[in-house]
């Protein structure tokens, strides 16, 4: 029996030797580009999400792969698409507030304060606001803040491999959530403020379990840094990754620390300062070359400025922890903010304005305005059309996630497909914002 | 250099088609009489005054009255730390003007959640897709005419919706009745789903 010859095609030097064969003086035999795209393989389509751990929530992103490097990503959105605008036009001004938790659910208390003084700015109240309130509100901002980094790191920190960090940060955040829980009695959705003032002022010895926490926590951020910031495997896995220019950041409308990862030094609370941000010291970090580690520098110096904003908060908080002096934390307005109880069963006045504004809501002037605050994840605007009223004519939310998003397109092309969740993970967004 | 300088400053290159600045709660918004030029504009404000962030796009819906549509676009600069509102009128029969994606990339998806919720059409964007809404939803539901209910629609095989209950459904517990179960919201969520499989099924 004779041996037959077993003809083994050697895929590279056929490539190589078609690829030689394609240029203008010599035009391909018919067949021969079909040949070659079998030889090179077809790119892959893969659906990535929108139920993927490492999307954080309900992204859908179609990448076309060349092997295991992406090609062109296309980002699907609005999954999580509530209709919170359409919502908006038909409710009072007050209702709406509980929406705004859904927003960007990680920190929803930041939400609440900038959607309040959106309608305050509205009504021109702004300046009017207790300054015990102003206060508060800060301090909400801000714990918001160090409980958003805390998980956006966590996770990001897991996403490329490192759980014990995702454990550590937990721990922290869970305090925060007891924190809010007692402050506001809801650990996610705390619909803390009202417009012209706060659902309640401090509880009791609140101050004093806050400050105990902002020991616990530097401690922690120390630990996170020790775990990350000079682990090889977490540094080989950021550094130069999903680099963003600084042009980039600024053409794609990006904001918060990404803008900030890329070498923008620009923050709402010092660019136009609101509430007392102007009263208190703090710096603005920002990175120099853009990629995921300066993103994850940035956040990490960013909890450490809002503790300290935290710590200023407290000592200059206006009648104490415990509030002694009795200082409003309401504007004492009846046809704003709600009277108290005992005043609407007793008097006349306080009952009409009661009735008034359960039913009606507040009066708003005609008129527009858009007000922004330096939330976690950017700049969350507010832009309300009012007709007068206690209806918004429209309500447009601009959400810095559904910004932070649209440049992925740019940024993802020429990334190993395991990049893509340090890429995730440093852009830190929530759909539940982006898709409203 | 303040933003009534700027906007001014804008009127002195366009004339007739920039209208005075207008203020409110230190704001400044000025109209475009032509929303054709919308482009030209936005070009000159980021070229020649810096305005380098495009911050958002909106629309109104002026139901009723014409031109129905008016579009929003907040500018800001990051070298002047100034604010600017541009606004623009478009008629209904018309619903389109042209795009700024050229301009800012980050117009890119600011237009398409427009076309999405209002059905404004961007002249010249490079990829005029529903954002929000999937592909193939037939309506515009920011328009004051889309009921806040929601319209009944079905892509078979793709997506579905059903008009929500806004008052007595599923999530919402009766008062009143006779025991615990009967008020369980879930209950209604079962019955409420069988009649809509029934209508599902005489539909196909």
């Amino acid at each position: 029996m004779a041996a037959k010859e077993l003809n083994i095609p050697d895929a590279a030097a056929q490539a190589a030797a078609l690829s030689a064969d394609m240029n203008p003086q010599s035009p391909l035999p018919p067949g021969a580009a079909q040949e070659l795209t079998d030889i090179q393989g077809e790119k892959m389509v893969l659906n990535m999400g929108p139920s993927h751990p490492a999307t954080h929530g309900v992204l859908r992103l179609v990448l076309e792969l060349d092997g295991e490097i992406i090609t062109k990503a296309t980002p699907d959105i609005g999954y999580l698409h509530r209709g919170d605008e359409k919502i908006a036009e038909n409710m009072t001004y007050t209702q709406f507030i509980p929406y705004t938790d859904r927003l960007d659910y990680l920190a929803p208390l930041a939400n609440n304060v900038a959607y309040a003084l959106a309608v305050e700015k509205l009504m021109g109240i702004d300046r009017q606001l207790p300054p015990r309130c102003q206060f508060i509100r800060v301090i909400c901002c801000e714990l918001a803040r160090v409980s958003s980094h805390l998980l956006g790191l966590g996770s990001m920190a897991m996403d490329v491999g490192a759980l014990t960090v995702f454990l550590l940060t937990f721990t922290e955040r869970e305090k925060i959530y007891n924190l809010i829980e007692a402050l506001t009695g809801a650990r996610f959705t705390t619909t803390y403020t009202r417009i012209g003032g706060l659902s309640r002022d401090l509880p009791p010895g609140w101050a004093a379990q806050c400050r105990k926490f902002l020991g616990e926590v530097v401690v922690n951020i120390d630990e996170t840094e020790r775990l990350l910031t000079r682990n090889k495997i977490f540094v080989d896995r950021n550094r130069d990754i999903g680099v963003i220019s600084r042009e980039a950041a600024i053409d794609y409308g990006l904001t918060g620390p990404n803008l900030r990862g890329s070498g923008v030094e620009f923050d709402l609370r010092k660019a136009h300062p609101y509430l007392v941000y102007d009263q208190l010291e703090f710096e603005v970090p920002a990175g120099s070359v853009g990629d995921c580690y300066d993103r994850y520098l940035v956040r990490i110096e960013e909890m450490r400025q809002s503790v300290g904003l935290l710590r200023q908060c407290l000592d200059k908080l206006p009648g104490g922890p415990d509030n002694d002096t009795r200082e409003p934390v309401d504007i004492p307005d009846g046809k704003t903010v709600l009277p108290s109880k005992r005043k609407v069963l007793t008097s006349m006045e306080e009952l009409i304005h009661q009735f008034i504004l359960v039913t009606q809501g507040i009066n708003a002037p005609p008129g527009e305005i858009y007000f922004s605050a330096e939330n976690p994840k950017g700049e969350l605007g507010f832009y309300i059309n009012s007709k007068g009223g206690g209806t918004p004519n429209r309500l447009k939310i601009r959400s810095p996630s559904f910004c932070n998003l649209s440049i992925l397109p740019l940024l993802m092309p020429g990334h190993m497909i395991s990049d893509s969740v340090a890429i995730f993970g440093s852009l830190d967004f929530v759909m539940g914002e982006c898709d409203r | 250099m303040s933003a009534r300088e700027l906007a001014q400053q804008l009127k002195a290159r366009f004339g007739e088609l920039i209208s005075e600045p207008a203020e409110f709660r230190g704001e400044i918004t000025v109209r475009l009489s032509d929303a054709g030029r919308m482009a030209d504009v936005c070009q000159f404000a980021k070229k020649e005054m810096g305005f380098d962030f495009l911050v958002d796009i909106t629309s109104l819906d002026n139901y009723g009255t014409d031109p129905r549509w008016t579009v929003v676009y907040h500018l800001y600069g990051y070298g002047h730390h100034c604010h600017l509102r541009l606004k623009t009128g478009v008629s209904e029969e018309k619903s389109q003007l042209p795009t700024v994606s050229g301009v800012w990339r980050t117009a890119d998806w600011h237009e398409r959640e427009i076309y999405d919720m209002m059905g404004i059409r961007f002249q010249g964007h490079p990829d005029l897709r529903r954002i929000l809404m999937w592909e193939g939803y037939p309506y515009f539901p920011l328009r004051k005419d889309f009921p806040l209910a929601g319209k009944p629609t079905d892509l078979p095989q793709v997506a579905f919706t059903r008009a929500a209950p806004e008052e007595g459904g599923p999530f919402v517990t009766r008062p009143g009745g006779q025991n615990s179960t009967a008020r369980e919201p879930r209950a209604h969520e079962l019955e409420s789903d069988e009649r809509a499989d029934r209508g599902i099924a005489k539909n196909l």
